[in-house]
């Protein structure tokens, strides 16, 4: 009951620091940008004036989407990012906490309310703009990816384990310096996973064992490459997969993340907001 | 919450709105608190004392769990400190006062019911008495962020009443008020004594701890100097005369009855019970002085605080 109080109270604060508002302007903007962009896609023709192939045209469509989702993914992980650092310790560096921690509340019902009120947040952004993203792309081409629910939920796991790092940090940390670790720590991840991706493609063990143990110790790159996979039309995946041209290419994905390394992600997350409990727990304030 | 050498008892023998024992806090090699031991009663206005860095917020810290001891034990309302059901018969108002700035006087207060666990149908009543003893029904839909200093520490009062506490522990809570709200603060603490809640109150303020307390620690450096009703504390007073014709006689009468003193023309007698003043005079006027004036004196609280003080520093120098 206190957890879901903080988790009411995380939203509100969104929303009455026009958080909420701001991300859906821009949102909507991006999305009348893209979408207009889309529509002049549909109209590319041959050198010769004759319409492009509906083969071409969704392999062109399905790559734009893709650049399109990175950036959204971007804005969500920085997003999440700059919202979870401060979330904890600006409230313990200003005393706010203070007559709130003097009340009868657990500190884990504290950083359960925290993360459970910025989960929803990201779900309800990403949920947002892919839905919207989707519908403007269809409309405007014809293309519908292949897995936009499995899209959304690669997304929304990416949010959650990046704005989970954040709220650990933040319990030890500045929120500049949290965030500053967590945005760091997020782009390594992402250029282990691409160093990954070449190991594998030309056989260095030692390179894809270093990004397979990036992918484990930081897993939002991971679940970039499962939304990227649910983007790509599926003769694309096969044709491009055949090739040595996929290695180390962030925007192409053969195969999508393992059921054990997804579990592993759910642990992940759950370790990670239990040791945000332990450290918060063992918080003078 | 270290343990006692014998099986901890779960609650305190006497349910005393606080008790410590030996309390200690380290912070690394500095000691912000070095065997604090006393006991404030229920239903009474107890002032903590002391300079800057003796210890007095971080004992605060340590009786609602903020922070955890290095030593010795310590309960609230019979409770060991922390304890998660007690924290709900208390209230609080820390020295650090802020709110969400984005919320409004009302909101804050609502907030602080909920996790107060204040049954719902009480909470508007709550609000809207909280906000009325503080002064603020005026502004409880104005967000917290456009409130001056002094309105952010009223509203913090006002957080601290919710919910009919039993023990209500202000830190310096009228650090930012003007003359009329260090009043109203002063009539808001007799009123929660006259309902039989314990106030326990950090402040640097003597005079308004000298005219609402009941009783009253001095600390330093961590540990109680002194501690009493406030009659305990600042002794049995005195009284000066302002006289002329005083003999060898009459100088003896004087300083069996207590220390003498002569200050600014005035012979002052410290430590001279107020019964026995007129026989003092009678005495005097036998060896021939003349009294032309008799005034009780009482030392200040602060300058038995200062006393204490220095007469601390002065073994510490030793």
């Amino acid at each position: 009951m206190a957890a879901l109080t903080i988790a009411r109270l995380t939203i509100r604060e969104a929303a009455r620091r026009r958080l909420l508002l701001a991300l859906a302007i821009l949102t909507v903007l991006v999305i009348g940008l893209t979408g207009w962009g889309f529509q002049h896609l549909s109209t590319l023709t041959n050198p010769d004036g004759t319409p492009i192939a509906a083969s071409e045209l969704r392999l062109a469509t399905s790559q734009v989407l893709v650049l399109v989702e990175f950036m959204f993914s971007a804005v969500l992980a920085l997003s999440a990012v700059v919202v979870a650092s401060p979330a904890i310790s600006s409230e313990l560096e200003s005393g706010v906490a203070l007559s709130m921690f003097a009340r009868p509340l657990s500190r884990y019902q504290v950083v359960l309310g925290k993360w459970l009120g910025l989960a929803a947040l990201i779900v309800v952004y990403v949920a947002a703009t892919t839905a919207l993203e989707l519908v403007v792309v269809s409309l405007t081409t014809g293309y519908v990816p292949p897995g936009p629910v499995g899209l959304a939920a690669y997304l929304i796991g990416e949010g959650i384990v990046v704005m989970s790092l954040a709220l650990l940090v933040s319990t030890r940390l500045s929120g500049m310096t949290a965030g500053v670790i967590s945005l760091v720590l997020f782009f390594l991840a992402w250029i282990g996973g691409v160093a990954g991706a070449i190991g594998d493609v030309f056989g260095s063990g030692a390179i894809k064992n270093a990004g397979t143990i990036s992918q484990l110790l930081l897993p939002t790159d991971a679940l970039w490459r499962g939304s990227v996979y649910e983007l790509e039309p599926v003769l694309y995946r096969d044709v491009l997969g055949a090739t040595t041209e996929r290695a180390g290419n962030p925007f192409f994905v053969q195969s999508p993340p393992s059921a054990g390394f997804l579990a592993w992600t759910v642990c992940w997350v759950v370790l990670i907001v239990s040791f945000t409990v332990w450290s918060l727990h063992r918080r003078e304030v | 919450m270290q343990a006692a050498a014998a099986a901890p008892p779960p609650v305190s023998e006497d349910g005393a709105a606080v008790r410590t024992l030996e309390l200690t806090k380290h912070y690394g090699a500095s000691v912000a608190l070095a065997g604090l031991t006393m006991v404030v009663p229920r239903g009474e206005v107890f002032g903590f004392l002391g300079p800057n860095g003796s210890g007095k917020t971080t004992a605060v810290k340590l009786l609602l769990g903020l922070s955890r001891p290095t030593g010795g034990e310590a309960w609230v309302l019979g409770r060991p400190a922390g304890d998660r059901e007690t924290r709900s018969r208390v209230g609080y108002l820390p020295e650090l006062f802020r709110y969400q700035g984005w919320l409004s006087a009302a909101e804050v207060l609502g907030l602080h019911c909920r996790l107060a666990g204040i049954g719902r149908a009480e909470w508007a009543a709550q609000i809207a008495g909280a906000l009325s003893t503080v002064g603020l029904t005026g502004h409880a839909d104005a967000r917290v962020e456009t409130f001056s200093k002094g309105m952010q520490q009223r509203l913090g009062l006002g957080v601290a009443l919710l919910g009919h506490p039993e023990l209500v522990i202000l830190d310096e809570p009228t650090s930012a008020l003007d003359p009329v709200g260090r009043a109203d603060t002063r009539a808001i603490i007799r009123h929660l004594r006259d309902r039989g809640c314990a106030v326990f109150l950090n402040s640097h303020l003597l005079g308004e701890v000298e005219q609402i307390c009941d009783r009253a620690a001095v600390v330093s450096d961590g540990r109680v100097l002194a501690i009493g009703g406030l009659d305990e504390l600042l002794g049995s007073g005195g009284v000066r005369l302002r006289l002329t014709g005083l003999t060898e006689a009459g100088r003896a009468a004087l300083s069996r009855r207590g220390s003498l003193a002569e200050h600014n023309g005035w012979f002052v007698v410290n430590g001279v019970e107020a019964a026995a003043v007129p026989e003092l005079v009678a005495d005097l006027v036998a060896t021939g002085a003349r009294v032309y004036a008799v005034e009780p004196v009482r030392q200040t609280l602060e300058e038995r605080f200062l006393a204490l003080i220095e007469a601390e520093q002065a073994r510490w120098q030793r």
